[in-house]
């Protein structure tokens, strides 16, 4: 069913220099603090890692349950939110496709798309005979999500320990690590179009429209970038 | 309503409107060739997207990252980036110089 060589290859993937699970575990510990501090119990607190696993969302849905907002406002601020997810999917799985595979592998595996394991599936599938690139990827995101599972459970039970300095380090690995990442990522112009502008954008648009920031100027940037950046846009 | 409840309700919430992206990308994916513009498209607007997150996230930060100045913020993410590359882009030194390097300069 699973292609075992291949699945404990995209596991190890998480492992070594390049790997994102010093950044995952440092923003997922500071998430179970920071969730221990919102009112959440420890099953709370790991069940939202379990389900939604997706750091900004949850971030959204901790400071909005602070102010008290409505449940549809909560699902309409995730939503956008985590909107990325949508493109990042759409960007990957096309290359993980192979008629051989099932489809119940790509929709639930989908659950397992998140900027590290993107990146890092991005970064690596080109190694990997297209039949088994699925394989790969649940590897990868086994990798991905349950470190992200155990590192809030560890930040839960650390919370009492963590002052506010270093809370505050740890939840600037995450951006610095994506950062790094997406630098990585910048092969053609058209990538580099799309980061830069999106970069740029994103606080510029965040000024008039909160909500709808990241969307639009994900939208703006990436249209430029794909317009004007030539035909190697697809790597 | 019982604030235990709310909490419960709230993390449905946001698994719902986290899946149904991952969900939807997955069966748009069906009709998505890797050769095609839309494939191309998708593919900038991702890397865009997450970039105008990130852009967001140093310079307007939710949570306990709102408590640092921005300047501090915008300084650590030069260095480690630098840092990253003339190390021959390697992930781990930058990301654990960024923490103690916010950290120190926060707490002076």
């Amino acid at each position: 069913m699973i292609n075992h060589k291949i699945f404990v290859k995209g596991l190890k993937s998480n492992l070594g220099v390049r790997s994102p699970t010093v950044s995952l575990a440092a923003c997922f510990i500071a998430l179970g603090a920071l969730l221990k501090d919102a009112g959440f119990n420890l099953q709370q607190s790991t069940a939202s890692s379990f389900f939604t696993y997706a750091l900004p969302g949850q971030l959204v849905m901790a400071e909005s349950l602070l102010i008290g907002t409505s449940l549809i406002n909560i699902f309409i601020a995730v939503w956008l939110v985590n909107f990325r997810l949508y493109p990042m999917t759409v960007s990957l799985f096309p290359l993980l496709k192979h008629k051989s595979q099932p489809k119940w592998k790509y929709y639930l595996s989908s659950h397992f798309l998140a900027v590290s394991s993107w990146l890092v599936a991005k970064d690596g599938y080109r190694k990997i005979d297209k039949k088994y690139r699925i394989d790969y990827w649940i590897g990868i995101g086994v990798g991905t999500w349950s470190t992200a599972v155990l590192m809030t459970i560890l930040g839960y039970i650390l919370a009492d320990y963590l002052n506010k300095d270093m809370m505050i380090g740890l939840a600037i690995v995450n951006p610095v690590y994506f950062f790094c990442m997406m630098i990585g990522a910048m092969r053609n112009i058209s990538i580099s179009i799309a980061v830069i502008g999106g970069t740029i954008l994103g606080p510029i648009v965040y000024v008039y429209s909160t909500e709808w920031a990241i969307l639009y100027a994900g939208l703006i940037a990436g249209t430029v970038a794909f317009l004007f950046g030539g035909k190697d846009g697809s790597k | 309503m019982d604030p235990n409840n709310i909490i419960i309700y709230a993390i449905i919430v946001t698994s719902l409107a986290t899946f149904i992206s991952r969900f939807f990308g997955a069966i748009t994916s069906e009709k998505v060739s890797v050769k095609s513009k839309a494939f191309q498209w998708f593919n900038c607007v991702a890397y865009s997207t997450l970039a105008a997150l990130l852009g967001r996230m140093i310079v307007f930060p939710a949570g306990v990252l709102a408590d640092s100045s921005l300047i501090i913020r915008v300084v650590v993410l030069i260095i480690c980036i630098s840092v990253f590359m003339f190390s021959k882009k390697n992930l781990v030194i930058p990301t654990i110089l960024s923490a103690m390097l916010l950290s120190f300069f926060n707490s002076i």
